[in-house]
């Protein structure tokens, strides 16, 4: 007598196994349309850039004749911004990881204060170009300058600085800490000269991606009124400039066809330099970071 | 020197600047760290009161109840449902498409893929957030609405679907790797009494890891929704500027952002109905992005689950 019947089992187990295998092939698909997307979007881009990218691209300002417009200006001026933008955003945002982390006292305030971080990082990118614009292109009255511009992104990327450098320093071991209290050190003299070094791959980390966000960052810089057809770069933080993502977003808008190509070399020149800065970001990451 | 015994001597090393040092740190700090929450006060108090300087002139009740936006003419309208309709076209073709993708992926990497393979793929996925939104505008128009076009003859130059196809490419990433932390979290032993009990791998992730790992994976599907809602760039270049309400996904459209981009990348007088129509069409971006963040950290905290 047989109690198990090996072929009602097989019958039965046959169809499932079926549906796992074929929904596995199903989520692995999903997982390549990823990669596909980027692989096209680069490709495409860079077919409408062959013939456009070149030494006169960077080399000359914007212009109505597609001949002779470049990027020089916008890059230029996309680096004005950043020289606003970058001790902005780390002076504001590692101090305040720093407070949140080591010195905040456990009250409904410091959670007011967490909560209103991490609202400030969904708030949509435009809304930042609204409060520039009201408060330090009109109400400051810095027009549409570097100083302007550059303060609005600091704010826009306070938040992802602070968070990504409360987890860097929240992963410092407590034992680290410890010692140095126990040798006698002051509670800043640790936090500036233990805590910090030691957090600063990840802190690093967090900065780059966060700049490399400000610099494609391209609606607040809009709602502010950044200009495209500048044929002088910056002297100071007062003076208006043009921004890369901007002068792509421009070109992109214009009519005639040929711009669109312009707009795609843009977009390599903009692309080349945010990969530059992620793998600095990665290597950073994986060099630096310590495991205790 | 030889006068002060130990104690004598770390009196006299503890400097008074050091205290000072001491003291003053905390405060600087806390100073430092309230321009985050100056920061929203500013965007809050710049939103409402310019807001409210627009709903002097024009109607409140016409703003959130018509939905007729037409603030060039010289009766202008501002009915804010022809935006938020358009708003919305996008956003639920984005994520129509983003969400089975993007959970899809993150099933595959939690569940099925080796981990040579996460390694590869998950960088790709950085990647891909890192791309700047203009770049995606610039795919969308010049890549996904001629190919749609060549498909579906109806389609105009300027439609909901491939600025929402977009961004949902552009939201993938976001969804992926946030369920993927969801997924992970969930510890293997409750995967292996699934297994163990004769479950196919898919059985267990539908019937188990899905189920335990659910409040995260909303919660990062709210908050792709919400930033797919303030996405700017890709819908002020693929989408058009023709506010209207209709369902139709084929033809031009207008939503909230691309609304205020218009406006600011041409010239809004200071002081017209139109410059202050922008921060009232921004107070309720603001407020909807606001209330999906909200109701995310709601869930994961009301439905976070210990293991």
């Amino acid at each position: 007598m047989q109690l198990i019947d090996k072929s009602v089992i097989a019958g039965k187990r046959s169809g499932r196994l079926a549906l796992n295998n074929s929904m596995k092939w199903a989520f692995f698909l999903c997982t390549t349309v990823g990669l596909v997307v980027l692989v096209t979007l680069i490709v495409d881009t860079l077919m409408d850039a062959v013939g456009y990218l070149d030494w006169d691209f960077l080399t000359s300002f914007s212009s109505a004749r597609v001949e002779s417009a470049g990027f020089y200006g916008a890059v230029i001026g996309s680096l004005w911004l950043m020289v606003v933008t970058v001790p902005a955003a780390i002076f504001l945002s590692v101090a305040t990881a720093l407070y949140l982390e080591e010195y905040a006292p456990k009250n409904r305030l410091t959670d007011f204060i967490k909560i209103n971080v991490s609202n400030l990082a969904g708030v949509p990118s435009v809304v930042f170009g609204l409060l520039g614009l009201a408060i330090f292109v009109r109400a400051m009255a810095m027009g549409n300058s570097v100083l302007a511009a550059g303060l609005t992104l600091a704010l826009m990327i306070l938040p992802v600085i602070v968070v990504s450098s409360q987890e860097a320093i929240r992963s410092v071991p407590s034992s680290v800490r410890e010692a140095s209290i126990g040798m006698g050190a002051t509670k800043w003299q640790t936090v500036s000269r233990i805590i910090l070094p030691a957090a600063i791959p990840g802190i690093i980390t967090g900065i780059i991606l966060a700049i490399s966000r400000a610099i494609g960052e391209t609606a607040p810089l809009v709602v502010i009124g950044v200009p495209t057809t500048l044929l002088v770069t910056p002297d100071g933080v007062l003076d208006s400039f043009q921004a890369m993502p901007m002068q792509i977003y421009a070109w992109i808008k214009m009519p005639q066809e040929e711009f669109q190509y312009l707009a795609a070399a843009g977009i390599i020149v903009l692309l080349a330099i945010l990969l530059l800065m992620n793998s600095v970001a990665i290597f950073i990451r994986y060099k630096f970071s310590q495991r205790y | 020197m030889s006068n002060y015994n130990i104690q004598e001597m770390i009196q006299k090393n503890k400097s008074n600047k050091g205290a000072f040092v001491e003291k003053s740190i905390p405060v600087i700090l806390f100073l430092i760290t309230s321009v985050s929450v100056l920061a929203t006060i500013g965007i809050l108090y710049t939103l409402i009161s310019q807001s409210l300087e627009f709903f002097s002139r024009e109607s409140f009740t016409t703003f959130i109840t018509s939905a007729d936006w037409n603030p060039y003419g010289a009766e202008p309208e501002f009915g804010i449902w022809a935006l938020i309709m358009g708003t919305l076209k996008v956003v639920v073709i984005a994520t129509v498409f983003a969400v089975p993708v993007g959970l899809g992926a993150a099933i595959y990497l939690s569940e099925y893929a080796t981990e040579r393979l996460r390694k590869v793929i998950k960088p790709v996925l950085e990647v891909l957030a890192g791309i700047p939104t203009v770049v995606y505008g610039f795919f969308a128009i010049n890549f996904v609405t001629p190919v749609l076009q060549s498909i579906w003859s109806e389609i105009s130059l300027y439609n909901a679907v491939s600025a929402g196809l977009v961004v949902g490419i552009m939201i993938i990433p976001m969804i992926a790797s946030l369920s993927e932390d969801a997924l992970s979290a969930v510890p293997n032993s409750m995967r292996e009494g699934s297994l163990g009990m004769g479950a196919t791998r898919l059985e267990t992730t539908f019937k188990i890891v899905l189920s335990a790992a659910v409040s995260g994976i909303i919660a990062s599907i709210v908050l792709a929704v919400s930033r797919a809602i303030g996405e700017t760039m890709i819908v002020s270049i693929a989408a058009g500027s023709t506010p209207n309400a209709s369902l139709d996904i084929t033809s031009s459209l207008q939503t909230m952002t691309g609304f205020i981009v218009q406006i600011t990348s041409g010239d809004a007088a200071y002081g017209s109905s139109l410059y202050f129509s922008l921060f009232a069409v921004g107070m309720t971006l603001f407020v909807i992005t606001f209330a999906m963040n909200i109701i995310s950290q709601w869930i994961t905290k009301r439905y976070r689950e210990e293991y």
